[in-house]
């Protein structure tokens, strides 16, 4: 393979430019990211090309996009595992600002509906809170979340309820109720389980199928549904809200 | 316009942790960030965070003097022995507040935050959530500002992310706000403030090799030293030593801390072959370690002639799967090898950026109302060197410092919210500049003038340097600025709306003065101290160079100044590990 064609989403609202495909045909190189092409188509072919991303890394959370038909990051996708027909398009459910780039306003407004920090009413000690080292191991991997929206996007309750609050919130709610530290676990469950909360979820795990972090979002959503049905049993007594 | 009482420019870890302290002390504070800051550089850090806290059962005899000593020493003595006692005394009280924020660090079986050792410390000090330090401590300073936001107890705390700020607002010698680039609608956008913050983080990519984010740009250094704030100890570059074959993505100092071995093409742990790094082996300092690995493929007893292998295999499955699991990732999937069955492919790469906006110890700049803190300032607590897990450590610190001294001095103003006149003009330049700009139709592309800045420097002002390399580089810049007089703006829509075209345009021009100042500052400096290796002159110089360098700017050109190092308490002596 020497060359690859990437067919890119282009579309700027603003210009009511129509929405379309370019073409562009980028010399392949050995190691090649999707990312690394796009760069290039950015900055030799077209300069103008929207994206985001900044750490090439798979880090940061910035480059998730539709590509080859899945959510994916474009900085960890290797080239030669999609072969020599690239076709990228925007995170879905978000309106597109421009080319790949969507507005992720109300992706940020849903994660902060969960209060997305730790809560305790406990007087802080002098040195650390102490944890032990398998209530930690609760945390390991869901920590791991980047914020980049692909789960958002492969969600299709979003798709039919505009105020579903998202899985990507649901995983942040529960990293933080699994927390031993924490004691928010009652003020986030009347968010998570009302109207726009996990019942809506119709547990098709297509947030957990794309997501980079292996995060358990789906795992998530059962979780904080048994923790609801839980609280409403015991009267909402606050004590017996742990898992 | 819009008007804060204070502008922090920069949502990493410096940053945030000077916003919230600029907000506890109950100012309106508006962070401007190019990105989210969830993707801020900051996330990056794999290793961890030092502090003296003694967690480790090695650890119990730890101590904040010996957390500075250490910290004076890897800075083969340049660093400002008054600030680095400052944030080592700091860095307990700091890490405890990550943890009470939130912050899952990894446990000790005791409950308590666990440490490892990192190189160049006498002592496992350096705390760790697996290694993905920068990406939790990151993740726990954005939830509290959103904690902040929702809090009704302060003044508001605001953040506008994807706001390029290109310049600042400078009155009369006093520092009264910023323009932003909206990358949203493409506009530009006037601020006024009685204060700015810059926490812009390092230049990294002025070098084509580096570890750092496509972001971490000379822009951030640039902007304040063009409107007067000099620069300092610019000269000094951290290389990593193990930085992964084809991408330069890091491969952890936590690998080597965990147990992992360096080996050459003959199976030999060839540190031991070395006299500085004999000892201490794979945990010597970087600097030390980096250079003996490019020896090494300098003298053919590598791989391909590019690098050598970083084995962990030997740590096994288990415990790679749970202290390394983030670097497995890595390797799997940018270079298709497996760590617990392979060895890992690693060369050296330009890592950090010692120096930056000179800063007095309370993160006060030469400017007035501008403070600066976290990799783009200088303090200076790294010095010559840096040692592994000080630099998360310094954002924290000094962002919450300079916030501190940032609200003071903005509470003692006897008049605020002045140089509205200024701040608009400054819009109208900022706009007319912009469109000089895309209006550019010359002969060159402007990546390949900024990549060959960036293989220039990585070539000639590395890990070794040299009086003709570096007179050969300086040639190259003067060539890099021809060339940017007659470049072309290569995009098809002039929109500025995430128009990297004109983004790589401002880097490119940030990134040819910066690196010039970097190499103004090796040639001049005729010695070898940590980082700064010249292979003319080997020996380290306390007689002569001792001193930091300040660099300025001028419409005339960049000018060299020194000033000396503080001494409080450890005379300098040859640095031996
Ligand atoms: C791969 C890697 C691993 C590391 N590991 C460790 C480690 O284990 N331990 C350790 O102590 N250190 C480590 N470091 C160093 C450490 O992570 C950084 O020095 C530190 O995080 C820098 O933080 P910062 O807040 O200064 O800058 P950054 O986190 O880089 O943030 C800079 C911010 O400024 C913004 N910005 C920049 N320019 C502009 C502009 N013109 N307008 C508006 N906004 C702008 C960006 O959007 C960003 O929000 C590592 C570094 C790298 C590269
Ligand atoms: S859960 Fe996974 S897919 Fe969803 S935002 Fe987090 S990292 Fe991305
Ligand atoms: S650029 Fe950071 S995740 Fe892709």
């Amino acid at each position: 393979m020497d060359r690859v064609i990437f067919e890119v989403f282009r579309f700027i609202p603003e210009e009511k430019s129509e929405p379309h495909f370019d073409r562009f045909e980028v010399p392949y190189t050995k190691g090649m990211t999707v990312l690394q092409g796009l760069l290039y188509i950015q900055s030799k072919l077209d300069g103008s090309l929207g994206l985001r991303f900044a750490c090439r890394a798979g880090i940061c959370g910035s480059c998730a996009m539709h590509i080859n038909g899945v959510y994916r990051l474009a900085c960890e996708t290797q080239v030669s595992l999609l072969g020599e027909h690239i076709r990228v398009r925007p995170l879905g459910h978000l309106p597109i600002i421009k080319d790949l780039v969507v507005d992720m306003t109300e992706f940020w407004e849903k994660y902060k509906l969960v209060k997305p920090y730790l809560i305790h009413s406990k007087n802080v000690p002098e040195k650390e809170f102490l944890q032990s080292v398998d209530d930690r191991e609760k945390l390991t991997r869901i920590v791991d979340c980047i914020l980049c929206g692909a789960c958002y996007a492969a969600c299709p309750v979003v798709d039919t309820h505009k105020d579903y609050i998202g899985p990507h919130a649901f995983a942040k709610a529960n990293r933080f109720i699994r927390d031993s530290r924490d004691d928010g676990t009652f003020e986030r469950l009347r968010i998570i389980g009302g109207e726009d909360g996990v019942f809506r979820c119709h547990t098709v795990f297509s947030c957990q199928e794309v997501c980079p972090k292996e995060i358990n979002a789906s795992g998530s959503i059962a979780e904080l549904k048994m923790l609801t049905t839980k609280a409403a049993f015991t009267a909402f007594d606050r004590s017996k809200l742990k898992m | 316009m819009r008007y804060f009482p204070v502008i922090v420019v920069g949502g990493g870890l410096a940053g945030l942790r000077a916003a919230l302290e600029v907000n506890m002390h109950n100012i309106p504070v508006c962070v401007l960030s190019r990105v989210h800051p969830v993707r801020s550089h900051s996330l990056a850090a794999q290793g961890g965070i030092n502090g003296a806290l003694g967690n480790h059962v090695r650890g119990s005899n730890d101590s904040v003097e010996k957390h500075a000593f250490d910290t004076v020493k890897g800075s083969d003595y340049l660093g400002d022995q008054d600030a680095i006692i400052r944030m080592c005394n700091d860095a307990p009280l700091r890490i405890y507040e990550m943890e009470h924020w939130g912050c899952p660090f990894s446990r000790t079986s005791e409950g308590k935050i666990a440490q490892r050792p990192f190189g160049g410390a006498g002592f496992p000090r350096t705390a760790y959530a697996e290694d993905k330090t920068g990406h939790v401590l990151l993740h726990t300073l954005y939830e509290q500002v959103v904690r902040f936001e929702h809090s009704s107890e302060r003044a508001d705390i605001t953040v506008l992310d994807e706001m390029l700020v290109t310049s600042l607002a400078v009155d009369d010698g006093r520092c009264t706000g910023v323009i932003a680039l909206n990358l949203k609608t493409g506009n530009f956008e006037a601020f006024q403030s009685d204060a700015v913050i810059f926490a812009t983080g390092g230049s990294g990519r002025v070098y084509s090799n580096s570890t750092n984010a496509l972001i971490s740009t000379a822009l951030g250094a640039y902007i304040p030293f063009k409107d007067g704030a000099p620069l300092k100890d610019m000269e000094f570059i951290q290389f990593h030593p193990t930085t992964l074959i084809g991408t330069n993505i890091l491969m952890t100092e936590g690998c080597r801390g965990e147990g992992g071995f360096l080996v050459n093409n003959k199976g030999e742990r060839f540190l031991a072959n070395y006299e500085d790094s004999k000892k201490a082996m794979e945990v010597a300092p970087r600097d030390i370690v980096a250079r003996n690995i490019q020896r090494e493929i300098d003298a053919g007893r590598g791989f391909e002639n590019s690098y050598v292998h970083l084995d962990i295999r030997h740590l096994g499955e288990k415990k790679i799967n749970e202290r390394l699991p983030g670097i497995r990732d890595l390797c799997i999937k940018f270079a298709n090898i497996d760590p617990v069955t392979d060895p890992i492919p690693v060369q050296p790469g330009q890592h950090y950026t010692m120096g930056g906006i000179d800063t007095d110890i309370n993160g006060a700049s030469d400017i007035k109302g501008l403070f600066a803190a976290g990799e783009c300032a200088c303090v200076s607590v790294h010095g010559a060197n840096r040692l592994g897990g000080n630099s998360l450590l310094e954002t924290i610190v000094y962002g919450a410092i300079a916030g501190k001294s940032c609200a003071e001095y903005v509470s003692s103003l006897a008049q605020t919210k002045t140089g509205a006149e200024k701040v608009e003009a400054k819009l109208r330049d900022e706009e007319r500049r912009a469109r000089e700009i895309v209006a550019k139709d010359g002969d060159y592309l402007i990546c390949d003038v900024r990549d060959e800045l960036a293989q220039t420097m990585a070539q000639k002002v590395g890990l070794f340097r040299k009086e003709d390399q570096l007179r050969s580089a300086l040639e190259d810049i003067e060539r890099a600025k021809d060339k940017f007089k007659k470049v072309k703006f290569n995009a098809k829509s002039k929109s500025l709306s995430y128009n990297y075209e004109f983004i790589n345009y401002l880097e490119t021009e940030a990134s040819i003065c910066v690196s010039e100042v970097i190499v103004k500052g090796a040639l001049e400096r005729k010695e070898s101290r940590g980082s700064h290796f010249r292979l003319d002159f080997p020996k380290r110089d306390d007689a002569n160079f001792l001193k930091h360098t300040v660099a300025r700017y001028s419409k005339e050109g960049i000018t060299l100044s020194y000033k000396p190092v503080k001494i409080v308490k450890w005379e300098p002596k040859e640095r031996k590990y």
